[in-house]
């Protein structure tokens, strides 16, 4: 056996460095804040990815993985039972999580010492990286759902601190409380859910509660409310967790405002890792939701097929290089969603599964290239907005090759990364829903057409007068790009079945040809549209928007989806409940309560006629008690 | 001499020692000199008790003493702690001791304010250590009266008819509490003998269910206004809102809990049946509290009155979690009346400090002052991630606690009740992001506040030593935790008892 107790370093070095850089960090220099902060998380890199050869490659067991907990505490302890721990936990997943967290929030680190050079709170920037990375890390390693849940939080702080980075800025703050109020009561239903599995199963731990076969179910059988098991509850309201932090509809409306944020945390945070955090969470859960619940698996394909559908739609629309870049996130977390929907356990009925992890495995490479690369542009611009872009591919040569290998990947061009995980998705839903399969087809279409509407109207098209020469980044930048960019281009020939699988036995897979051929064909297509249209600039796309008419606004606006909550939350909750609320203490309980001491005060004002001060009166009153008193007591002792 | 006297003796002293001295500076230089040795006694007094426990001291109360000061209606002087106890004195050590620092510069009849602050201390000591019912409400009295004078002398606003609203209700309560005592008192005798205020004796013996479900709601509602009980809560916003900065910190911090205490120790412990048949009225009324107080705070443009709906909210938490009658949520409650106490003394004292600097309390008139005065700024922030439940914050544990608890009730009522209650977890995280957005976020307001003073020595050291405990509880909860289950034991077995 392998001693794996080191692991527990990956998470606490971002945590140390977070501790000292909060508390001390503003009397160092800023860079060496940056440096402190790249290197260590740079040392947990190169631990998770040890930890990664160790794991899958070191021990030829061959046949299957082992769960391993090598570090565990006690953390609180309700009963001798019900307890809960710290720990890390290892198994497929989680290893492969570890690596994608890290290799991100490593090249984030390394490309924000360019970035954010110069900016104001410096310091602090680094600070709060290191908490989210020190939290997502607690998330993915968790070994009981409530550590999930504790770390879950901490991310959705993290992500608050990070989004409303630049705090004086009235829309960044605003957008850090919408996200972090979205996914708050999201999580309401996480917690939720939690307690009422923890309730039925008594216990929070993995160990026992992912035991495919397990006992602890058993006397659910009988349990219902409202038509729906127990256990369907619990693992519904777990799913309004999980769709908050991956933003599903119709969770998703803080992600594109989330893009207040400095760009290389939207890389991070926003496109590779907190946002994935869902799918995590259902793939961590899998085995309980396929035995348990497997109606809410199939809910969950549909949420997920849904919001890829609608999100690439919107996408298509918008001019914001960073919202496009959002949306195309939902709908590609929404690939993810359905692959575990469409699953099933074990060997290849687990092929959408398997899927599910490779595709967030690749999408955290390419999406994360995508932001590092916009960012490069638009540090460069000093813009997020198309119309102030043009031509590029002049200017930025690493930028824009290793942006196009993105673009390629995400389209599912062959040989890029997004190719082979999006093709085992659509293989793994063609076997086992027909329905969502065509929804994600043709999402496969729009996404090439939008990403190269992005592509070329960002690099050729147009060639607008820069009042400053854009130029390349400088090497800290190019290099995470770089780096991506081979990992996009590359990533797919990762041999995932055969690491990552739903009963952590590998299988292998066949190569679906009547699949693989038409989504490459639909790709070609989209990235043939959207040649067409943007890469000389002409009045085509114009024109074919006014074409649409109310449907190109509505889907501009975001099919007025934030308009709905705006209304809901400022009109009903704010004027319809607490602004009565706060009317009705004040005037009617508080009223009450003075009304009491008003009346106190007039009465005792008619009875104070009764303290005369006269000597006769009160002799007269003396008297007349005590002989009622005297009558009263002869009369009730008997004496009648 | 008793250790525990000394919880008593060193304020007094300490207020003897005030009045030997003839202004500001050497009234709180000796205020924060007893609270600071009153602050050492407390920490050590939880490092005797975990010793003591942990040598195998299986009573029910360690370091009990007994002195008859009224022989013939059998009163005593009857003293002792269990772990709750101990928690809770920590609790108002540390807050008395971060309120004199919070108090630095009260220029104003200084000595007259220090000595009337401590005195409010005492009875809070007081209160906490006291086994003997009649001694415990001399001592709840002595530690309401004091908050008239602090705040109709030394408050703001509308101080005289806030100080005024806030003692008639709290003695209406006191009223109220009386006659539930002397209710217990005279069925402390079921199989003749001699009446007894003695509470553990008292818990041995079975009071009718006839005269607990006449005595239970008074004891209850007596102690429950102090808790700001809906709809009995009125005095709290008000109150809090006039009153200064460290009689908001010991009122919300430790005086609320004093009631939550109070319907713990008494109420439930003593009349444990009518407490289970009764509990359903409570439980509606204390939901209605929890999401009625964060409501309220929505809407709020007081700093002070924000906080105090918020207290309104998670003290509504505390008795809702004592009323689900289980092992795990009381261990919830009495977590939450800790956490709850240092989280709102750090937040009155933080609204204090700004309060001095911009001379407004209204969020509508500050904004953005993060970048002037950072350190006040983190330190709001953190007691805002703190009040909303953060994980690493001694109230994530309280509440987190209190809904395991809550929720290992399966019918329909408690489920629905619970399911409220957790739900203002987002309602919390609307107010508090809302005062954090205002008041510290975004550009600045005021030409004036661009020039704000940075923090002093003394309110970093009184802000820093309510957060280390709320950060120390919130990242290691194991030993607290396991103290109060430990001390819940006598209680549980009661009930068990009643309930099988």
């Amino acid at each position: 056996m392998i001693n794996y107790s080191y692991t527990i370093l990956i998470p606490l070095i971002p945590l140390v460095i977070f501790v000292f850089t909060g508390l001390l960090g503003m009397k160092w220099k800023p860079l060496v804040s940056g440096i402190i902060g790249t290197v260590g998380v740079g040392i947990s890199f190169f631990l998770s990815l040890f930890t990664a050869y160790e794991y899958f490659f070191a021990t030829a067991t061959g046949s299957a993985y082992h769960t391993i907990i090598p570090v565990n505490m006690l953390w609180l302890s309700f009963t001798h039972t019900l307890q809960i721990h710290m720990g890390v936990l290892l198994d497929p997943i989680s290893v492969m999580m570890i690596v994608v967290v890290t290799t991100i929030s490593f090249m984030a680190h390394l490309y924000s010492i360019g970035y954010m050079k110069g900016e104001r709170g410096f310091q602090r920037y680094y600070s709060f990286l290191s908490l989210f990375t020190f939290s997502m890390l607690g998330v993915v390693l968790a070994t009981n759902i409530f550590q999930i849940y504790i770390f879950w939080e901490l991310v959705g702080a993290s992500s608050f601190l990070l989004i409303g980075f630049y705090y004086d800025k009235p829309s960044a703050v605003a957008a850090a409380k919408k996200a972090f109020i979205v996914t708050r009561f999201a999580d309401l239903g996480f917690l939720i859910g939690i307690l009422i599995l923890s309730y039925y199963t008594g216990t929070f731990d993995f160990s026992k509660l992912l035991q495919p076969g397990t006992h602890l179910f058993a006397g659910l059988a009988g349990v219902s409310f409202l038509g729906l098991s127990g256990i369907t509850w619990a693992m519904a309201l777990i799913f309004m967790g999980a769709a908050g932090k991956s933003a599903m509809f119709p969770l998703h409306i803080w992600l594109p405002d989330a893009m207040e944020g400095p760009t290389p945390v939207s890389a991070l945070i926003h496109a590779a890792t907190m946002v994935v955090a869902g799918v995590f969470l259902v793939a961590r859960l899998f085995p309980i939701y396929h035995f348990q619940a497997p109606d809410v698996l199939i809910f969950i394909g549909y949420v997920g097929g849904f919001t890829s559908l609608i999100a690439a739609i919107i996408a298509m629309t918008q001019f914001d290089i960073k919202r496009v870049l959002a949306y195309s996130t939902l709908s590609q977390i929404g690939y993810m969603m359905v692959a575990l929907g469409v699953s099933g356990y074990g060997g290849e009925a687990g092929l959408g599964y398997m899927a599910s992890m490779f595709h967030l495995f690749t999408h955290a490479m390419f999406k994360a290239l995508l932001f590092l690369g916009a960012g490069s542009i638009i540090h460069t611009i000093h813009s997020n907005f198309m119309k102030d872009m043009g031509g590029l591919r002049k200017y930025m040569p690493i930028t824009h090759f290793t942006f196009l290998a993105a673009c390629l990947a995400i389209s599912g061009i062959p040989p890029f990364a997004g190719f082979f995980s999006k093709d085992e998705i659509l293989a793994a839903a063609f076997e086992s829903n027909k329905l969502l399969f065509y929804v994600e087809y043709i999402t496969a279409g729009l996404t090439s057409f939008y990403i190269f509407r992005l592509y070329f109207n960002i690099f050729w098209g147009k060639d607008p007068e820069y009042k400053h020469k854009p130029h390349e980044a400088p090497l800290n930048m190019t290099i995470p790009l770089i780096f991506l960019g081979l990992g996009s281009t590359f990533g797919g020939f990762v041999p995932f079945h055969k690491l990552v699988t739903s009963d952590m036995k590998p299988f292998t897979t066949v190569t679906h040809w009547g699949i693989m051929l038409p989504s490459v064909g639909i790709g070609l297509l989209g990235l043939a549209v959207a040649w067409v249209l943007y890469k000389k600039e002409n009045d085509l796309p114009d024109k074919i928007s006014k074409k649409l008419g109310i449907l190109y606004t509505s889907t501009y606006h975001k099919f007025y989806i934030d308009e709905i909550y705006l209304f809901v939350t400022k009109k009903i909750i704010f004027n319809y409940i607490a602004r009565p609320i706060a009317w009705f203490d004040h005037n009617i309980v508080d009223g009450f309560m003075i009304g009491v001491g008003t009346v106190t005060v007039k009465i005792s004002y008619k009875i104070k006629k009764f303290q005369s001060g006269e000597l006769q009166q009160y002799a007269f009153v003396f008297v007349a008690g005590v002989i009622m008193l005297a009558l009263f007591i002869l009369y009730s002792l008997g004496y009648h | 001499m008793d250790f525990l006297n000394l919880f008593v003796i060193v304020p007094v002293l300490t207020m003897i020692g005030i009045l030997f001295t003839k202004e500001l500076k050497g009234a709180r230089l000796v205020s924060a000199v007893g609270m600071g040795i009153q602050l050492v006694l407390a920490i050590f007094l939880v490092f005797y008790y975990l010793s003591v426990r942990g040598a195998g001291n299986l009573h029910e109360m360690i370091l009990t003493t007994d002195y008859s000061w009224f022989p013939s209606l059998n009163i005593h002087y009857f003293i002792g702690v269990d772990g709750i106890a101990v928690a809770m004195i920590a609790l108002t050590a540390i807050v008395i001791f971060a309120g004199v620092f919070a108090s630095w510069e009260m220029e104003y009849l200084s000595r007259e304010f220090f000595i009337s602050l401590i005195l409010l201390s005492t009875g809070v000591f007081g209160f906490f250590i006291s086994l003997d019912l009649f001694t415990m409400f001399l001592f709840y009295e002595l530690a309401v009266i004091p908050m008239y004078l602090l705040i109709g002398i030394w408050g703001s606003g509308p101080k005289e008819a806030s100080a005024m609203k806030l003692t008639l209700m709290l003695m209406a309560g006191s009223a109220l509490l009386l006659v539930g005592i002397l209710g217990i008192y005279y069925h402390s005798a079921p199989n003749g003998g001699p009446y007894t205020f003695n509470i553990l004796a008292i818990s041995k013996i079975h009071i009718p269910l006839a005269a607990q479900r006449f005595f239970f709601p008074l004891t209850f509602v007596g102690f429950g206004i102090l808790g700001a009980l809906f709809p009995l809560h009125t005095w709290s916003p008000s109150g809090h809102a006039s009153a200064p900065t460290a009689v908001s910190m010991l009122h919300a911090g430790v005086l609320m809990k004093l009631g939550a205490y109070g319907c713990f120790r008494v109420a439930i412990f003593l009349m444990p049946q009518a407490a289970t048949q009764m509990a359903w009225i409570f439980i509606i009324l204390t939901s209605i509290s929890v999401v009625y107080g964060a409501f309220g705070a929505i809407m709020q443009k007081d700093l002070k009155f924000i906080n105090a709906y918020s207290s309104v909210s998670h003290v509504g938490l505390i008795l809702f979690a004592l009323l689900m009658m289980n092992k795990i949520a009381m261990d919830g409650a009495i977590l939450q009346m800790i956490s709850h106490g240092l989280m709102t003394a750090l937040f009155f004292a933080l609204i204090g400090m700004i309060y001095g600097r911009t001379h407004t309390r209204d969020i509508r008139e500050m904004g953005g002052l993060m970048k002037v005065i950072p350190f006040l700024g983190v330190m709001y922030m953190i007691a805002g991630f703190a009040s909303l439940g953060l994980p690493g914050f001694s109230g994530f544990v309280a509440e987190m606690t209190i809904f395991v608890g809550a929720f290992k009730h399966s019918d329909l009522f408690h489920r629905v009740a619970s399911v409220v209650v957790v739900s203002s977890i987002v309602i919390t995280a609307v107010y508090i992001l809302r005062v954090v957005g205002k008041l510290l976020l975004g550009p600045v307001q005021k030409e004036a506040h661009l020039h704000l003073k940075g923090a002093s020595w003394y309110e970093k050291l009184s802000t820093t030593s309510l957060l280390i405990a709320i950060v120390g509880i919130g990242v290691l909860p194991l030993w607290l935790s396991d103290t109060i289950l430990n001390s819940l034991q006598p209680i549980m077995e009661k009930l068990v008892a009643y309930l099988h």
